[in-house]
């Protein structure tokens, strides 16, 4: 029974972080390959504030503002570049900000990380028990599903889509597509920012370590599984890959198989996207449209 | 309308235009032609900000325009279409049309939750201008098409559609003809004719010279670069010098 709550609740935090990232990717056009910075921002801010007692909804609040601020920061001179260009740029991002957790040692506690990191208390409710966790994630999942999909289907979310389509055009039409390759960054940074708050304070310790490309991997592959540009794909996604990987981790397997496996997973990762590639390039759900 | 004066662009060693001199008045559709690589698209890209000039003054309606970014161009009233047509192939046609509008209430995010009714009578208004238009250059049984399905010639309809979309007081059309057949020329012009009865100014480039004596009520010929010459369609076609640059004799 615990598994099965764990499951779902790796499955919804993966899915906020996979939902933020496919506005960037999927409807923008935008390949952020640092996207897991923003997710390690915001359990960083959350986690420390919290340690240092400060109330809880008050940490989740400032982490959601530093993960939008600093995407804000970021998306200045990145989205200068295009295409490629961009992805390198975010790809150095992440890696910068890995090594600033990993050495302000004052700030972070560096490669030790952050133990004993508290349970959210929200309204004097204190979300301990895995069922509660379960609620307070799924709950925010379904706010962020909601809050996106109103961006989405609204006149801002075609003209990010149009800014995927060609951006050029949208220059040539009047629109100045730098201010709203920013806005989709910042909104995508702060849902990041989200899934990583509820990350760190279901975990209780992060160290450096857990915010690795191979994690901005594993949530490009979630959105491109799931079929990025759409709505649900994320979630469909999340739900196929985490529970992959995730149920993985409690069969009784002998120990031995261990360094077997984690490689293993990995080849099955990249054999999964060369399937995809070749026969679903578009995803397991399909972005709306007629005629192909 | 529009004015340039001493306008210059190079890539690297080669002189795409050279002190380019030239001004539209009161013509509503003005012709732009010339041999291949004399210029005109770089002049295009130069007037809509997609490329900075090396030196040279542009003026829209008295006002300076060089310098500005293409956005803020296009806001100010003049847009423009492609040679090779752009579409956005991955969004339906209707899409492509209401994407078009000029300052939406509806892309600021704050909007989207606090002023949704406005955004909502936008919105239908805007559609309803959108499905009027595409009925009008021919393409509403696809309006739920994806762009890129289209032939090029309907491309080229939407394309014109939607510069008129964004609501502009001037449009440049590079090659508004080009590659497509002449039944779709002949629509091509009618609708143009149209838009300048509406008092829309065009600018355009094209090859076709039937198009362009049919149409144009001023003509600048540009050749290496620089202007060799201008005047109505008639003198244009009688001048030694336009013979000789398209001839080679």
């Amino acid at each position: 029974m615990d598994l099965f709550l764990h499951l779902w609740i790796m499955i919804f935090i993966y899915s906020i972080f996979a939902m933020s990232l496919n506005l960037e990717m999927g409807y923008t056009g935008l390949f952020n390959f640092g996207h897991i910075a923003f997710f390690g921002i915001g359990a960083y801010t959350s986690a420390l504030l919290t340690l240092h007692q400060i109330p809880f909804a008050l940490a989740f609040v400032v982490a959601l503002v530093a993960s939008g601020f600093f995407g804000f920061l970021l998306s200045i001179p990145s989205l200068r570049l295009r295409g490629d260009y961009f992805g390198i740029a975010t790809l150095g991002f992440g890696e910068i900000l890995r090594m600033v957790f990993q050495n302000e040692v004052w700030l972070t506690k560096g490669p030790m990380g952050l133990p004993g990191i508290p349970k959210p208390i929200l309204f004097s409710y204190r979300f301990a028990t895995l069922p509660q966790y379960l609620l307070l994630t799924m709950g925010l999942t379904i706010v962020t599903f909601l809050i996106l999909r109103i961006i989405i289907r609204s006149p801002l979310g075609r003209t990010l889509r149009g800014i995927r389509e060609d951006e050029i055009v949208l220059m040539a039409l009047g629109k100045n597509a730098f201010h709203f390759k920013i806005k989709s960054v910042v909104i995508g940074s702060v849902f990041a920012g989200l899934a990583g708050v509820l990350w760190t304070h279901y975990t209780t310790f992060i160290s450096p370590g857990d915010f690795t490309l191979s994690e901005t991997i594993l949530v490009l592959l979630i959105v491109v599984l799931g079929g990025k540009g759409t709505e649900w794909g994320p979630l469909m996604g999340a739900f196929v890959l985490i529970f992959f990987q995730e149920s993985l981790r409690f069969l009784k397997l002998p120990t031995e198989w261990g360094r077997y496996l984690a490689p293993l997973q990995q080849m099955i990762f990249g054999g999964l996207l060369i399937f995809l590639m070749i026969y679903r390039p578009e995803g397991l759900i399909r972005e709306k449209g007629e005629g192909r | 309308m529009i004015e340039t004066k001493g306008l210059s662009k190079s890539f690297g060693g080669i002189q795409a235009l050279s002190n380019c001199t030239l001004s539209l008045k009161g013509h509503a559709i003005t012709g732009l032609i010339g041999p291949n690589g004399s210029g005109k698209t770089t002049l295009f890209n130069l007037i809509t900000g997609f490329l900075p000039p090396d030196s040279g003054e542009i003026y829209f309606k008295g006002k300076r325009i060089d310098g500005r970014l293409p956005h803020e161009v296009a806001s100010a009233g003049i847009v423009r279409t492609f040679q090779l047509t752009r579409v956005l192939p991955k969004m339906t046609v209707l899409d492509n049309m209401l994407i078009a509008c000029p300052r939406q209430t509806g892309e600021t995010l704050s909007s989207l939750f606090f002023h949704s009714n406005t955004i909502r009578v936008e919105e239908n208004q805007n559609r309803k201008r959108a499905l009027e238009l595409i009925e009008w250059v021919g393409l509403s049984h696809l309006k739920d098409q994806w762009a890129g399905n289209l032939s090029y010639g309907q491309q080229k309809l939407l394309e014109l559609a939607r510069a008129l979309m964004a609501n502009p007081t001037m449009i440049l059309l590079d090659e508004p003809t080009a590659g497509i057949n002449p039944i779709m020329i002949q629509t091509m012009m009618e609708l143009i004719l149209k838009m300048k009865e509406w008092g829309m100014i065009f600018f355009i480039i094209e090859h076709n010279m039937d198009v362009i004596i049919e149409l144009c009520e001023w003509i600048f010929v540009l050749d290496n670069g620089e202007k060799i010459a201008e005047g109505k369609p008639k003198e244009i076609q009688q001048n030694p010098r336009v013979i000789e640059a398209y001839l080679g004799v």
